[in-house]
Order: structure tokens, then sequence, then C-alpha cells
């Protein structure tokens, strides 16, 4: 079994400002560079972005 | 046969003269007046400051360019505008000094029909002791990516950083380096491509990377933050920004001017009024901007600099200066055609254009000193800006003088924003942001001042893919190569 990526829970610290917000678990950060989903999103985000060039010319 | 002047070759500039010279074709003029032989893709400048990219990656000369296009270009920097002409004369002129083609040094008289100021910033060092060298310079004891050379400079002081992080502790200041800064997200990607390139290079557990800003919150980017969709709420940016920062392992000031810089170790006031002081081995901080200096005069000499420019040298446009309070501005403040209201031949556009007021709200340290974001009009805005202006003068040539001027409120525009956090084919991540409207218009979109079905943001690897194709395709269009009008701003 794969072990967890629990690295970025060790920056947060108790009552300290990194307590205060949220942080990616380990599966949003693996999505974040899976190239098929990224294929998807670079689709979604260059439609999304030519949407508001259109809109502001 | 009309001349239209345009101070400025970057990317406002650029954009305004070379479609102003494609809609005029050859029965008009246009002159280009730049003190730079290169034109930069400067979003690109912070891949040259962690090495990722060459300076020639970012730059390519403007001769040819303007030579391809008929346009008359003059390596000079713009000293002084006279609107009303001179004695014996009344046809309004600028006058030029030369820094290269030979002429260095020379200066000369240039007339005009219409003026484009797009002269952009100059880089306001000296604001902070310390940060400049006294002569306007970026000083001694920090690095900049603000221009392809400063930005080569920070690359070979980084590595040395990254020499001495192998075997032993270093510490990395990035972030802006005066209360009245813009250009918060030239220094975000900054940060997140040094963090990006010391963990390849294995020295990220020797390096202490901290980041200093006058940004009230994480993630205002001189903007007033934004809100983004996400997992049925409207979330804040802050959110967003400080999430990356904790995954990243990087620690925060907020709120802060940075008040002197010295070897190794600089001042700073927070809002609240602390102060405070950071070491660091290598620092990245921003300058604030001003008005490049240009002075203006009236036919019989006397000085009318006051009535052109506003106090921080920026042109005065058609938007609403009148002095009020956060509470009762406006997205109607903002100018739309970017006129000066007094010589209506004269247009600003890009970053030399004065905006009404902040965007963020403003703030102050206890003692009085100023600590907020000061308007971004870079990017896509100062590239529709420039083409809207173009669009308005080439028609007051070809119309006269009751031609109806085209409009390019800042308050009426989305941006679209990609803000590298490293760089790489197969483990880059970029934050891709469109805003709409950049300037918030609380009384249309009331509560969060946007739109939020074009206001949205992600980061990952498909950003970096977008981030990297749009460097090549705006260099491609700033070439004017083949169907480079079809490349929007």
């Amino acid at each position: 079994m794969a072990s967890v990526d629990h690295s970025i829970e060790k920056h947060v610290k108790a009552y300290e400002p990194s307590f205060e917000t949220m942080v990616p678990t380990p599966f949003v950060k693996f999505m974040r560079t899976c190239i098929l989903w990224q294929i998807i999103r670079f689709i979604i985000i260059n439609i999304k972005m030519l949407l508001v060039v259109k809109k502001s010319h | 046969m009309a001349r239209l002047v345009v101070m400025g070759g970057g990317v406002s500039g650029h954009t305004a003269a070379t479609f102003a010279k494609k809609w005029l074709g050859n029965d008009h003029e246009v002159v280009v007046v730049t003190p730079n032989s290169n034109w930069n893709w400067i979003p690109s400048n912070i891949w040259v400051g962690v090495g990722q990219m060459k300076k020639e990656d970012v730059v390519f000369p403007l001769a040819p360019v303007y030579a391809k296009a008929g346009i008359d270009y003059r390596q000079a920097k713009a000293v002084s505008i006279h609107p009303e002409g001179k004695e014996g004369s009344d046809k309004p002129f600028i006058t030029i000094e030369y820094t290269g083609q030979g002429k260095e040094g020379q200066t000369e008289e240039l007339e005009y029909d219409y003026l484009i100021n797009a002269t952009g910033p100059k880089l306001n060092f000296d604001a902070t002791p310390g940060l400049g060298d006294g002569n306007g310079q970026l000083g001694p004891h920090t690095v900049s990516v603000c221009t392809a050379d400063h930005a080569v400079h920070a690359s070979s002081e980084l590595k040395k950083v990254f020499e001495k992080a192998k075997t032993e502790k270093q510490k990395i200041v990035v972030g802006t380096g005066h209360g009245m800064c813009t250009c918060q997200g030239a220094a975000f990607e900054y940060i997140f491509n040094i963090e990006h390139e010391a963990r390849k290079a294995g020295v990220r557990d020797n390096l202490d990377i901290q980041w200093i800003s006058n940004e009230s919150f994480l993630g205002d980017f001189g903007i007033g933050g934004l809100h983004i969709k996400r997992g049925g709420y409207a979330a804040s940016s802050k959110l967003f920004a400080e999430s990356l920062f904790v995954e990243r392992g990087v620690n925060w000031t907020i709120g802060a001017h940075v008040k002197k810089v010295e070897e190794g170790r600089l001042e700073y006031i927070q809002l609240d009024g602390t102060e405070g002081e950071m070491e660091f081995d290598f620092a990245m901080l921003i300058p604030p901007f001003a008005g490049v200096g240009l002075k203006a005069y009236g036919k019989d000499g006397s000085d009318i600099t006051d009535t052109i420019f506003a106090p921080n040298g920026f042109l005065k446009v058609d938007a609403d200066y009148t002095p009020k309070p956060y509470e009762e501005w406006k997205a109607s403040d903002w100018p739309r055609t970017y006129q000066n209201p007094t010589y209506k031949n004269i247009f600003a556009c890009g970053i030399a254009f004065a905006p009404p007021h902040l965007i963020s709200k403003p703030m102050s340290a206890p003692d009085g000193t100023p600590i907020n974001p000061t308007p971004p009009r870079t990017g896509m805005p100062s590239g529709i800006i420039g083409k809207t202006v173009a669009k308005s003068i080439v028609d007051l040539i070809k119309h006269g003088e009751g031609a109806k001027l085209h409009e390019a409120s800042m308050a009426e525009m989305g941006a679209a924003c990609v803000a590298s956090a490293g760089k790489g084919f197969k483990d880059g991540t970029a934050a891709a942001l469109t805003v709409y409207p950049v300037v918030p218009d609380f009384e249309k979109y009331p509560g969060i001042g946007r739109d939020l079905d074009y206001t949205f943001g992600e980061i990952g690897l498909a950003g970096h893919w977008i981030k990297h194709i749009l460097h090549y395709m705006f260099i491609y269009k700033a070439q004017l190569k083949p169907g480079w009008t079809l490349i929007p701003e």
C-alpha cells in the first residue's frame, strides 16, 4: 500500500497563521500534475479565458 | 499627412503603435520614441531570474520589426512635451534625447499631431533608502526582475546562494520594497519559482524563504483581492494564497513598508505599528513605480507639468480625480478614453496613465506611513487600452475631431493572468486566473464587486502550459509575424 504524503501538513503549526487556512490534500496535489486531468483542465481554462477576453474587447 | 508619436515601446505603446500603423497605412506617419533597443516580454523575466530562460529568450530587437512595419523608430528618451508649440509656431512637439542609433546624447524636437504617452514606469528604487544606488538605479544589496538585465543578475546571485545552501543555511526574502508598490504578482511568481528550483537542486531544506509585502492580506494583488467559486462557496483569494504559502513552506509578513535596506538586512514597519527587521543572504524586492519624470511647457516656456501630469508623474486622463474616501469610490471614477482633459490630442495608455485612486483600500501605519498596493495597469488591460487608444486616434485622423472615441474602462474589462509557481513540462505549476472586472464594481456586483461567472482561478500544470504558450504567442505577435492581429491582447 502506498504511503500517504503528509509533507504539507508538516508546515502547519497550531495557533500560527498557517493553522488558519486550508491546505491541499495529497489527492488534490496529485491531480495538479496528473497529465490526463490537466489536459482536460487546459481545455476548460482556455475556454474560460477566451470568454473573458471576448467580454473585454 | 498626420503624425502620431508614441512615447514608449513596451506592451501598451508597442500595441498602440503597431495597430495604428496597420490601420493608417502609409497615408500617415507613426513614430515610436523609446530608449530601449529591445522589446522585452516582462512576464517571463521571472524565469530568467531563476536560470530557466536566457535573456535572448525574452527580448528581441525593435529596429527590424519597426522597419518592416514602416514605423519611424527613434531610440531616444522623451524629455518634455510642448503641447502649444513654441514662440513662432503653434505646432505641438516633444523633445527627445537619443540613447542609441549612433546619436547618443543628441537632442531633437519632434512635432506631432497626436501623442500617446506609453512610457511605462520609472523604477523608483531610491524611494527606499538602500534599495537604490542613489542615482535611480538598483542598489547593491538586493536584486530585481523588473528588466531582463536585472533578471540575469538575479539568476547569477541566486546560483551563488544555492551553491552555499549545499553546506549551510541561507535566508531568502522576496516581496515589495516599499509600502506603495504594485506588481506583487511578479514577486509572487518569483518566490515560488525559487522554491521550485531549490527543491529540484536539492537545497530546499537549507533555505529559509520569507515573503514580505505591502498587501493587507495575502492575495490582495493590488486589486483588492478576488473571490472564486469553489466547492459551493465564493471563496476569497486570501484562502488560496495562504494555502499555497503554507503548502510550499514560505512564511509571510504582510502590511509591511520596507523602511531601509542594508547589506544583508532590511527594516520594516507594519500596519499595526510593529517594527521589525529581516536578515537575508538574497533578496528580490520590487521597487515602487513613478512617472518617468517628463516635463511639460507652455508656448511661453512656462512650466505646465502640473496641468498635464498628476503629482506621481503619471498623465492625467478622463478619470475622476476628485479626492474621496474609499466608501465613495465608484467604477465610474475610472477613465474610459484615456484622453488628456486639457490637450485633446494627447492620450496615455498602460502604466503611464494616472489612475483616479487605488483599487485596494488605502491604509497606513500609526505614524502615517501609507502601506497599500497601488493599482496594476499591466498585462492584458495594458494591451487592450493601447489598442483602444490607437483606434480612437486613427478615427480622429481619418474622420476629424468629431469622431467618437473608443472606450475601455478597467471597471468594465476583465483580465486573464497566469502566475507561475514553478517551471517544468511535467512538474511545473501556475495559478491561472481570470478576473472580471479588474476594478471591482460594488454597485453592479454587490458584496464582492465582481462577476463570479467570469472570475475564476486554479493552480496546476495546465496553467504552466498556458503561461509557456503565451510566452511564445505574445513574442510572435509583438514581432508582427503572419496573423499577429488574430492573437488577442
